[in-house]
């Protein structure tokens, strides 16, 4: 089974959450960091890095001489990555997403396969789970390509292993929101009792919907704020998994980079019980679950 | 003559010049002596998620432009705008259209050398 940790709003606590469930989940489990453009779970888990490498994204590259100007390629291409101005060819590598179009459609085969580094993927062990996360290029603008060959590297972790995985997602609601939380069987929900948390979970809600997956909230920092985040989980029918209480001692164990569920028996049985409710949406759901 | 593209909040030389390059309203092409003009609607920029830029430089160029005045031009526009060879002159603001032309015909715009705006396709 496969649960995505994410959120509207950032800083909900979404990487508390995760490193927490992670370090009591009772099956084999793989943590994932998606959160490619700010990494963070790794500060908690201290993995043990087995390995790491860079990953690429295809992008054309000219040779202008066999170029004839027909515009084929700039005329396909979505997001201006490729130009043509009356007799110049233009790439914009940074711009490419990859698609492989423009090299398919030339006709004078001027075009060939070029790669830019999205970033790096890195693997490895915390305790007993496994560790996996990309980590973005500075100056890349694009986290899906990225977390795309994070997942394939996950893929191949998982063979020959029954793992559950753990994906801590970017905040947010646009592509790399879906993309981190479109893979899962479950999604869990961090907020808080705030306006703020309250504005950004009913995006997320609505953007997440679609999928058609189940869906838990986690409230983060319980006793702050005000009730309205409450009465908007029972308008929906969205059941509350866990509150992890507005309390000095998280904060603390928070800012030592210390897994909250090893703060006391009581903290550390919010998180069994958070992760029992999963694992039933995740059956109601039809999730596989690994004995 | 020679072909000027000015950015343009409208249809006519007396609107006003709009700052924005990629995402200009459209632009006015002026023949800088006869004054004789058209109008390119470039709305369609509003619906381009990135390389909106590149598209107007590819769009004025295509109409014969050989020089750019306007407001503010990023790194990418400036770079297809230079690779054809159009001359730029930029931070024009908070006058018409006609005014600009005029400005152009008496010598007083500066070419820039390189762009005064950030990208925003990072």
């Amino acid at each position: 089974m496969k649960v995505a940790i994410a959120s509207g709003k950032g800083g909900t606590g979404k990487t508390t959450v995760s490193a927490a469930l992670s370090s009591v989940w009772n099956r084999t489990v793989i943590a994932m960091d998606l959160d490619v453009e700010e990494p963070n779970l790794h500060l908690f888990l201290k993995p043990q890095i087995f390995g790491r490498e860079k990953a690429y994204i295809e992008v054309p590259v000219a040779d202008e001489s066999k170029c004839t100007y027909c515009r084929a390629c700039a005329e396909l291409c979505q997001f201006k990555a490729i130009s043509v101005l009356s007799n110049v060819l233009l790439i914009f590598t940074e711009m490419c997403h990859g698609c492989g179009g423009c090299l398919a459609i030339c006709p004078e085969k001027a075009l060939s396969p070029g790669q830019r580094e999205l970033g790096e993927i890195v693997w490895g062990q915390a305790g007993s789970a496994g560790f996996l996360m990309g980590r973005s290029r500075v100056g890349e603008a694009m986290s899906p390509p990225l977390m795309r060959e994070v997942k394939k590297k996950l893929q191949v972790m998982l063979e020959g292993s029954a793992a559950d995985v753990i994906i801590d997602a970017p905040p947010g609601v646009s592509c790399p929101a879906v993309n981190a939380v479109m893979d899962a069987d479950v999604i869990a929900l961090v907020t808080e009792p705030t306006p703020f948390g309250l504005y950004d979970l009913q995006l997320a809600y609505e953007a997440f919907l679609p999928l058609g997956k189940p869906m838990g909230i986690v409230i983060n920092r319980a006793g702050l704020g005000e009730d309205k985040v409450y009465d908007f989980c029972r308008s929906r029918d969205l059941p509350i998994w866990a509150e992890i209480p507005y309390d000095r001692q998280i904060a603390v164990a928070y800012s030592n980079s210390q897994i909250i569920a090893a703060v006391s028996a009581q903290h550390k049985a919010l998180f069994t019980d958070l992760a029992d409710k999963i694992n039933q949406a995740g059956v109601i759901a039809g999730a596989v679950c690994h004995a | 003559m020679t072909k000027i593209a000015i950015t343009s909040e409208g249809p006519l030389l007396d609107d006003a010049l709009d700052p924005r390059f990629g995402r200009a309203a459209g632009f006015i092409l002026v023949d800088s002596q006869t004054l004789d003009f058209k109008y390119l609607d470039n709305g369609a920029s509003q619906a381009m998620a990135q390389g909106a830029g590149i598209q107007a430089a590819e769009n004025i160029s295509r109409a014969g432009a050989k020089v750019l005045l306007t407001g503010y031009v990023g790194p990418k526009a400036f770079m297809a705008l230079q690779a054809v060879g159009i001359k730029v002159a930029q931070n024009l603001e908070n006058i018409t259209v006609r005014q600009a032309v005029e400005r152009y015909n008496a010598g007083q715009v500066e070419w820039a050398q390189a762009p005064n705006r950030e990208g925003h396709g990072r």
